[in-house]
């Protein structure tokens, strides 16, 4: 769009035709993948090994039904939500006071603690994994949605911190400042203006911190025995398994974080009716 | 009255959080990077880096991060002012572009390569055109820019939505008024972009690119599904010591050696992105 | 308000957590075997749910399946019952860490295979589970292409260059299947099958002339190798695909080809050199690490895996074979049949060279491998002059044996102490 003035002649209408046209290549662009994940998903073992391939599905479900019949599968998908759930919350309780911190105050070590947040993310969580399974072992952590939820909770937080900073400090502070005039003290004027305010992006980083979560695969093979996530249970293992159940299993990994994003994407949006006006 | 400590009660929560499950483990880890079994010492970090691999792996991982993340950064503030201007259908086309963020790196590997393999779609789709008789092998050893390629491709179609979101969710803070105000001097769409949508953008834009970069440098899942044992990386560096030779404190130095890169571009873009105080725009 | 907030949902995750605590009962058996998703689900609905107890079979990757265990170790208390795993796996543990299996009164039904779950030390440190070998298979479209006079059943490696080569040059693509991709088992093949084929041992003659003979004939085969063998690593989905006629891997990283479509394709033995045909076996064992829960629950379990019923259900469901005396049915799985006749041939053929597993490596067994494999990657895929790779890698691999005393194992000649480079 930003080529749009630039076009010669006419440039409205060439420019809105642009427009629409990198639009649909860009949502081609993120879809495409995704249908050729869903046409291997219904079509048959053979289809799937066949060359050429085809593009439209033949409805066989032979592949989602193995895993329709796989032990545990609804378990663990319970599980997932569980943790996710709580990841979600927990993120957001820990890391929001953090990133309204970070934008209304200045304080001593204020730059060593945004560098050392960004930085928790700067090292494999699988070589920390070990002694964090100790130490779950030893607390009776272990094999808990809660303890799970906590080791998903610290990769999600600094995205938490960092992007409500971020949506922070773009709330101009005299905002708050006429609100205290009005009456409001700090915790009154922050809850009746900038949370409003902020709401939309606190929803975008509740959904990084559940889609962190809901894909995390190590912690959740190494912390949970019981009560295994369906990413641990399914994924850990489907790079060996037969390519219709590769596919079948990653479809099914996919769907319920599409439904969860698309369910948020309401909320998100009449939010940010809000947030313009 | 607490105005002075009101930040550190603030920080407080993830700080203990952080320390507890970041901190400690880390701490733990990390001292066996300096230590080689008879006292203190840089030994596995010259064990590693003398590792004929090393050079390799860690040009691969700056080579991509070096190109794909600026198409990253590119590609989600082409599609953030996209949305914005959008009047019609702008949550549905703003989900579809956020999906990518439910995918793990595991599953985006596994329907690239599907893409990508030699009887795979791409193969099926040129053979089905009719530029190809039969389909050739287009990852293998004779094709480094193909492999190359096609791990950018997958990253950035995977990893293009977390940058999206969070820009997304800054351009909605920019208050209409300054667009109003510019378009009443008559300043023309690339301009308001310029002046306005970039420079308010700015805090949002070093977290986008802090984190995307950060997570760049430990690209794992996709590399190996696509550049199987070609396209060494750091990160599998890390995970071949940890996992395969049973060697945690080569595997904690190379991993030390990525947290070393990770704080140095860290620096950069803050410093370069940093929001000046009481500039005004 | 927040800080109530926080609590509660703690609270309530806190007793979420210990109702999903108390229920735990079953014998949780931590594997890195029969991990894709059938192999597993056959594990519980067949093998395992005609034991005595509730057994809760969990495969796993080997980086969580390690994790976890050390964790357990190190904090001296665990939720495992009995591990699954390979015999490198197993010797890579400390051997205060398995509890010794001995006094059990099952054991397999090879002498050698009851010596090597030792580890060196005087206790059965695991108890030998099940066995594979590699074998070589090829899409029935390949056959034509045999060159003349080839008896597939005994082919030589100038053979096997020469028949894809034919393919090659008819097809005009590469169609030989190598499975170099990241979790792909290609440092066997050098470890077991092509340096006892040419020089009749493996760490002694590492750098010998004719290991230098060896690996040119690994380049000539490499360059009639389908070049996207670097992303290889189960050449069953090859052989399905048609991306591969003729493939060499693991009997049970090939059986899906065959259980899938068995009248298309053929297993026969790999190929042999100027020493003979060499070949190595492929052993898993159950252990019982130190801080299983419910020691007795665990040795039943173990105890079960070695009747010959779960073997056989173990065969069916897992493509590897029993370790103990036991009459093999007629309706066995396709692929069962074709990779058991495949090694029967190997091991019954007069030329039969078989090598043993490295034995003694400890946890220096993935150094040992990256040897083999480092040496491949350079040689191979950056073409160096193979002479100074070998006298490059050879120092490391001195090292290795070095540090393990680790004495020389078949094909090699018998050591005195830690096996020699020469």
């Amino acid at each position: 769009m930003t080529m749009v003035s630039s076009a010669p002649r006419d440039p409205r209408r060439t420019g809105r035709y642009v427009y629409a046209t990198a639009v649909f290549l860009l949502c081609a662009w993120v879809l495409g993948p995704l249908y050729l994940l869903f046409v291997n998903t219904l079509s048959s073992p053979e289809a799937v090994n066949s060359f050429p391939k085809t593009y439209v599905p033949e409805f066989n479900f032979e592949s989602i039904e193995f895993f329709m019949e796989f032990a545990g599968m609804t378990g663990a998908l319970w599980n997932s939500i569980q943790v996710a759930t709580l990841t979600m919350i927990m993120s957001i309780l820990v890391g929001a006071p953090a990133g309204y911190a970070l934008s209304r105050f200045e304080f001593k070590g204020k730059e060593t603690f945004r560098i050392l947040i960004l930085l928790t993310r700067a090292f494999p969580l699988p070589l920390l994994a070990l002694p964090l399974a100790v130490l779950f072992i030893r607390t009776g952590l272990d094999d808990t949605i809660f303890g799970l939820a906590l080791v998903h909770t610290t990769l999600a937080v600094p995205f938490a911190v960092l992007i409500t900073f971020s949506l922070f400090s773009g709330i101009p502070m005299e905002l708050e400042e006429a609100a205290w005039t009005l009456g409001c003290n700090r915790l009154t004027a922050f809850i009746k203006v900038v949370l409003p305010l902020i709401l939309p992006g606190i929803t975008a980083s509740a959904i990084f911190a559940f889609v962190i979560s809901w894909n995390e695969v190590f912690a959740a093979a190494v912390l949970t025995i019981e009560n295994r996530t369906l990413t641990a249970f399914l994924l850990q293992n489907l790079d060996t398994s037969a390519l219709h159940l590769k596919f079948a299993g990653g479809f099914i990994l996919v769907v319920p974080a599409l439904i969860f994003i698309f369910a948020v994407r309401k909320y998100l949006f009449a939010m940010w009716g809000i947030a313009n006006r | 009255m607490q105005a002075r400590y009101l930040p550190y009660v603030l920080i407080a929560p993830v700080s203990v959080f952080l320390g507890l499950f970041f901190l400690y483990p880390f701490y733990l880890v990390a001292q066996t990077a300096f230590y080689d079994g008879a006292g203190w010492s840089l030994k596995n970090f010259q064990e590693v880096t003398s590792y004929w691999k090393f050079p390799i792996s860690f040009k691969n991982t700056l080579w991509l991060a070096a190109v794909v993340v600026p198409i990253q950064l590119a590609l989600a503030l082409l599609m953030a002012t996209m949305v914005n201007a959008m009047k019609k259908g702008r949550d549905l086309v703003l989900y579809i572009w956020t999906i990518p963020l439910g995918i793990s790196d595991l599953a985006a590997g596994i329907i690239w390569l599907a893409i990508f393999e030699q009887s795979g779609f791409l193969n099926s789709m040129m053979h089905g055109l009719g530029f190809i008789d039969r389909p050739t092998a287009l990852i293998s050893y004779q094709n480094p820019t193909l492999i190359f390629v096609a791990i950018a491709l997958a990253e950035i179609w995977r990893a293009t939505a977390i940058m999206l979101v969070i820009l997304v969710a800054g351009i909605g803070l920019i208050p209409r008024e300054y667009y109003e105000a510019a378009q009443v001097f008559g300043a023309g769409r690339w301009k308001q972009f310029l002046r306005i949508t970039l420079p308010l953008l700015r805090p949002s834009l070093s977290t986008a690119l802090v984190l995307r970069v950060i997570l760049a440098f430990e690209v794992f899942a996709v590399v190996q599904a696509l550049g199987g044992t070609l396209f060494p990386v750091l990160m599998s560096e890390t995970y071949a010591y940890q996992f395969e030779l049973l060697n945690g404190s080569a595997a904690a130095a190379v991993a030390l050696i990525i947290l070393g890169i990770s704080i140095a571009s860290t620096i950069v873009i803050l410093r370069v992105l940093r929001v000046p105080k009481g500039a005004t725009i | 308000m927040k800080l109530k907030v926080k609590l509660t949902s703690a609270v309530s995750a806190i007793a979420l957590s210990l109702t999903a605590v108390a229920v735990q009962a079953d014998v949780l058996f931590w594997s890195t075997q029969a991990k894709p998703v059938e192999e597993a689900q056959a594990m519980r609905d067949q093998v395992l749910s005609g034991a005595d107890m509730a057994v809760d079979y969990q495969p796993n990757d080997g980086g969580p399946w390690l994790t976890r265990l050390n964790a357990e170790l190190q904090a001296s208390s665990g939720s495992i019952g009995v591990l699954g795993a390979l015999h490198g796996d197993f010797s890579a543990m400390d051997d205060a860490d398995l509890v010794d299996l001995g006094s059990m009164g099952v054991a397999s039904a090879s002498a050698t295979f009851n010596e090597l779950a030792k580890l060196g030390t005087g206790d059965m440190q695991y108890i030998p589970w099940m066995q594979a070998s590699y074998i070589m298979a090829a899409s029935k479209e390949a056959l034509p292409y045999l060159p003349e006079g080839a008896d597939i059943d005994a082919l030589t490696y100038d053979q096997l260059i020469a028949w894809a080569g034919n393919i090659k040059e008819a097809t005009g693509e590469a169609k030989f299947g190598f499975p170099a991709g990241p979790k792909g088992l290609k440092h066997r093949f050098f470890q077991g099958y092509l340096y006892p084929s040419y020089t009749n041992g493996v760490v002694r003659t590492f750098a010998s002339d004719e290991a230098v003979t060896a690996w040119e004939k690994m380049r000539e085969l490499w360059a009639v190798t389908n070049p996207a063998s670097t992303n290889f690593s189960f050449l069953q989905e090859q052989l399905l695909n048609g991306d591969a006629w003729i493939a060499f891997d693991h009997t049970s990283r090939l059986a899906g080809a065959f259980n899938e479509r068995p009248d298309d394709f053929v297993a026969f033995p790999a190929p042999a050199g100027p020493t003979g045909r060499g070949f190595m076996p492929v052993i898993a064992g159950v252990a019982i690490p130190r801080t299983a829960p419910d020691m007795e629950a665990s040795k039943a379990v173990v105890a079960h895996m070695l009747k010959p019923e779960t073997q056989l259900a173990t065969l069916r469901a897992t493509n590897f074979f029993p370790v103990v005396d036991v009459e093999l049915p007629g309706d066995l799985p396709p692929a069962v049949q074709a990779a058991g006749g495949a090694v029967a041939k190997m091991s019954g053929s007069a030329d039969a060279n078989p090598g043993l597993l490295p034995a003694g490596l400890g946890a220096k067994g993935g150094d040992f491998n990256r040897v083999f494999v480092d040496s491949f990657e350079r040689i191979v895929l950056a073409g160096q002059d193979i002479r100074t790779v070998l006298d490059d890698q050879k120092g490391k691999l001195a090292a290795i044996m070095n540090e393990t005393s680790a004495p020389c194992w078949a094909p090699d000649a018998p050591s005195e102490g830690a096996c020699p480079v020469e």
